[in-house]
């Protein structure tokens, strides 16, 4: 045993603050609609904010649409969004057409903001190949393999970067669970050590269908989980979508600067289940749980700020809600009338070549479908 | 025309691409200044810069995400995965995602990846290091899985594998590598990716064979030669999909098959060849369809491998078997 107590390293201390830096999630609208950061908010107009919340409204009455069509067993697997309109509304806008998304299937709002219809998200959740196709070809379908988004989306910077797109950046975005994947790490650590253009979202809304947070890791916060790979990382209010947005928008600016990637955590919940397929939450979780959550609701703090500013109203938020109910009936009806997807779809596409067996396949579908 | 080892005719098949097509990428764990474990990328980064020829970090699921994600962006990568034991971290990215994608786009976009990875035994590896996992890979649909078993076909396939629109697996035989030299054209040329070959002709039995199995098949047919049992010998170059007729239209001569493969017997690529001939040939045959294969255990690495692997003497010993039924 040797003498002295001086210790060579304090592991202990280590610990207790490995996760100072990320101690203040950025905030400008607080829970109760309150600004504590005026100067951020005044670089937004009016106008500006008020598309932020027709966006947040447009998104919560996707929301509660999908959940009727799904009790009407009209879509597929759909992956409910209630409570992340922040998170994903304020994220998706910082970025431009060009920019090419990844996403998770939590994230179909993304992806119809960034360029897609909500038909084709109605023909992805019912098992149809041309809701994979979309208008701007700038995104892939929604990922369902947790974590494979993310390598893919360091390959997408690289090719980016290769190509000397100079004003264009990959995002993608995955949830707490997802923060545990090889996959996260590798490709967090391969866009960082080829210093690619990323952008990396993890929306951490608590739950991994019924796993919680604190169950995932022993880290404090998963921002901090970037460090190790030498990204910068922030965690940011997930209910504050101009928080959301300023903070998204920073991080493109660094990516496309050349800086490498940036890791932005969203603090947001998941006020609903994790799919329309029926898991239900209170198995899982208490009210008392989600009662904060559900005071934390994005739209009602944004909803304050803009009545106290005398430019929204509640008759101006039902019209709009009626009308985009409309919409999303109308864009089903497109989506149902789409012709029936068939077998030997599925072969043409399976090769850009098809092998002999496979042709010989597609002969055999082609006839019994033309019966 | 010069005689080239089969790793050479690799290195210049890849020296080929690169130089005809700017958006070739190669890129994987050691082979840009290394040039690779076994140097089948060596001196390319010399010539191509580190923009074409790159070194990645350490991660088998990585390369596979850069590769898919590479091929959004418009470019066509040549990913190495060191050894083919390795390609189990990468399941995901080939199997579930880059076999897949074609489709999962409704056929708008295309994933010209080729994967190559060095595999089979005999060359006292490491463990993990020497294996045959063919059968993983060719029970996936949208993924074209093809190995050489010469020079020739190596310098031809490899560049035929980085043309194709689809992702092709491309499995090199490592102990083939440096055992084998032939004549190679210095100029380019392709050899087709779906097609077996007749490498040597025969009117007693068939015999099909794949990678190094090839050398003992014919090897086995010079030793019944002196029989006067005369074996045609195909080599089926590509695994995924598998070339029917080549077999079917030898089958219609000899009347008589043995399938050899390296691998372990079970769910192998033989079986399916078998399921193939008893499908659409039994009438033809005049004797049950014979296989030659390693035995169901894990692999044995270094020490045991040379009695595990199958070679001319158990080839010869089935041939002759069926041929006496």
């Amino acid at each position: 045993m040797a003498n002295g107590s001086k210790q060579i390293v304090d592991f202990a201390k280590i610990k207790a603050t490995m996760a100072d830096p990320y101690k203040h999630p950025v905030q400008v609208i607080d829970r109760e609609g309150t600004v504590v950061d005026p100067e951020i908010l005044a670089k937004y107009s009016d106008d500006q904010l008020v598309d932020f919340m027709k966006k947040m409204v447009w998104e919560r009455t996707l929301h509660e649409q999908t959940m009727n069509f799904s009790r009407q067993g009209r879509l597929g697997f759909y992956a409910p969004t209630a409570g992340e309109e922040a998170s994903e509304m304020g994220s998706v806008t910082a970025f431009k057409e060009q920019d090419f998304l990844l996403p998770a299937y939590r994230d179909l709002p993304q992806m119809i903001q960034h360029g897609t219809t909500v038909a084709k998200g109605f023909l992805w959740s019912k098992g149809h190949v041309e809701g994979s196709q979309h208008p701007n070809p700038n995104m892939i379908f929604p990922q369902i393999i947790i974590g494979a988004q993310y390598v893919e989306t360091a390959g997408v910077a690289l090719g980016i970067k290769k190509n000397k797109d100079e004003d264009r950046v990959a995002f993608a975005y995955t949830g707490d669970g997802g923060t545990s994947q090889g996959d996260w790490y590798e490709g967090v650590n391969f866009a960082s050590a080829f210093q690619a253009p990323a952008v990396f979202f993890v929306q951490n809304n608590g739950w991994a269908i019924s796993v919680p947070r604190y169950k995932q890791t022993a880290a404090e916060t998963l921002a901090q989980k970037a460090v190790a790979m030498g990204v910068p990382s922030v965690q940011v209010d997930g209910m504050d979508i101009v928080a959301v947005h300023e903070v998204a928008k920073a991080a493109r600016d660094f990516a496309v600067a050349g800086n490498g990637p940036v890791v932005i955590e969203t603090l947001t919940y998941r006020y609903g289940a994790h799919s329309s397929a029926g898991d239900d939450p209170s198995r899982y979780r208490t009210k008392e749980e989600e009662k904060p959550w559900f005071d934390a609701d994005p739209l009602i703090r944004l909803r304050k700020v803009l009545t106290d500013k005398g430019v929204w109203s509640q008759d101006q938020e039902d019209k709009l809600v009626a009308s985009y109910k409309d919409d999303f009936k109308q864009a089903m009806k497109e989506a149902e009338a789409a012709p029936a997807q068939k077998v030997s779809d599925f072969l043409k596409w399976t090769y850009n070549v098809p092998t002999p067996a496979v042709k010989k396949q597609i002969a055999e579908f082609e006839a019994k479908e033309s019966k | 025309m010069a005689k080239m080892t089969y790793i050479k005719a690799i290195t210049s098949g890849l020296d080929q691409v690169l130089s005809d097509d700017p958006k070739t990428l190669i890129f994987g764990e050691d082979v840009g200044k290394n040039g690779g474990v076994f140097r089948t990328t060596v001196g390319l980064q010399d010539k191509y810069g580190e923009d074409r020829v790159f070194d990645t970090p350490l991660a088998e699921s990585g390369i596979l995400g850069l590769a898919i994600g590479l091929s959004l962006t418009g470019w066509r990568p040549i990913p190495e995965i060191q050894f083919m034991g390795f390609t189990f971290e990468a399941m995901d990215g080939i199997v579930g995602q880059l076999a897949r994608d074609h489709y999962r786009f409704g056929g708008q976009k295309n994933f010209p990846v080729t994967v190559r990875t060095p595999f089979g035994g005999g060359t006292h590896t490491a463990e993990m290091h020497a294996d045959n996992l063919e059968n993983y890979f060719t029970s996936t649909p949208g993924l074209r899985v093809v190995t050489p078993a010469n020079p020739y076909d190596a310098k031809g396939m490899i560049i035929s594998a980085v043309e194709s629109d689809d992702p092709v697996l491309f499995m090199e035989n490592l102990k083939l590598y440096r055992s084998m030299k032939a004549e190679v054209p210095d100029e380019k040329y392709t050899v087709p990716l779906d097609s077996a070959k007749v490498v040597r002709e025969g009117t007693d039995i068939t015999i099909v064979a794949y990678s190094a199995e090839v050398n003992e098949s014919l090897k086995a047919s010079d030793a019944l030669a002196k029989d006067n049992i005369s074996a045609e010998v195909i080599d089926l170059r590509s695994l995924s999909p598998i070339d029917t007729d080549t077999i079917f239209a030898s089958i219609d001569k000899t009347h008589k098959v043995v399938i050899v493969q390296e691998a372990q017997r079970m769910a192998g690529v033989g079986a399916t060849v078998a399921a193939d001939i008893a499908e659409e040939k039994i009438m033809s045959l005049d004797a049950p369809i014979g296989r030659v294969a390693a035995p169901d255990s894990v692999y044995p690495f270094a020490q045991a491998e040379n009695d595990w692997i199958p070679n001319a003497d158990d080839v010869e010993a089935k041939a002759r078997e069926i041929f006496n039924y």
